[in-house]
């Protein structure tokens, strides 16, 4: 776990159980087919390895919008599969410098896992805005985004759009 | 003595949780600023450590805060995952328009007032 020692105020905590097998929200998370299919439905590329690279490119509906074709950056500092993530993060449209996300997936009991997104958004405050979903018309952040994960590992479907 | 025929759902403790006000104010709080220790939490309320520390410990198994460590300390943050399931699932599916609807005329009548 890394130090939270300084960044108080500017680290987010989301957190998810989900009845799916750890190495299932894995896939959702890392590839393009499954993500896709939840949250803004942006494909992903992920090099799974430290110091490669991650993007988070535009849907056509973004593109329509007249967004640039990736919409997130970043770069992977450790992959672990299917326990833990952690990489940096750029929302590019914003203009702020690189974010920290760490994605940690735990089997529980029963066949529940719990997943747990951290974003320090340290320096970064119209991310933070971003991320927590409190921009008016610009979605629902990582709450959404988790919410519609669940749904769709757990049932097959998305949320109803 | 209660017996329940089901265990308690992940919705049964947020909404148990949900229905206090204490536990109310102190998600408001870590709203306004997350990551705070028990005692900066403590400051704010007339309440006993202990008493906080109840309520603290619902609102963490109903998932609507999240622990972590800091060197000695335990930094809460709220988790707002939980609440977002509830309005995707019993919110969005039933009444999500008349809802917004009201929320939106509700706002608009204080805000002139």
């Amino acid at each position: 776990m890394t130090t939270m020692t300084g960044t108080t105020g500017t680290v987010q905590v989301y957190r998810v159980y989900i009845r799916a097998t750890p190495e299932a929200i894995w896939e959702a998370i890392t590839t393009p087919e499954w993500t896709q299919r939840y949250g803004y439905g942006s494909p992903v590329e992920y090099e799974l390895r430290p110091g490669g690279a991650y993007r988070g490119l535009a849907t056509a509906e973004m593109k329509a919008m007249g967004g640039e074709d990736v919409v997130v950056d970043g770069e992977v500092l450790e992959a672990d599969p299917p326990r833990r993530l952690v990489q940096t993060w750029r929302a590019r449209w914003l203009g702020e410098g690189f974010t920290r996300l760490t994605w940690e997936i735990e089997e529980g009991d029963s066949g529940v896992t719990t997943l747990t997104v951290t974003h320090d958004v340290d320096g970064a405050p119209s991310t933070a805005a971003q991320v927590a979903g409190t921009v008016p018309n610009a979605g629902g952040g990582w709450s959404y985004i988790l919410s519609d994960l669940k749904t769709l590992l757990e049932t097959g479907r998305p949320l109803a759009g | 003595m209660v017996t329940y025929f089901r265990p308690m759902t992940d919705d049964d403790r947020v909404f148990k949780a949900l229905a206090d006000r204490t536990r109310r104010f102190l998600l408001d709080l870590l709203f306004v600023r997350d990551g705070r220790t028990l005692t900066e939490l403590e400051s704010e309320l007339e309440m006993t450590r202990f008493g906080v520390m109840k309520h603290l410990r619902v609102l963490e198994d109903a998932g609507l805060v999240v622990t972590r460590r800091s060197g000695r300390e335990k930094l809460h943050f709220l988790n707002p995952v939980p609440i977002r399931l509830i309005h995707d699932r019993w919110i969005d599916k039933y009444t999500e328009r008349q809802v917004s609807a009201l929320t939106d005329l509700k706002t608009e009548l204080e805000e002139e007032a």
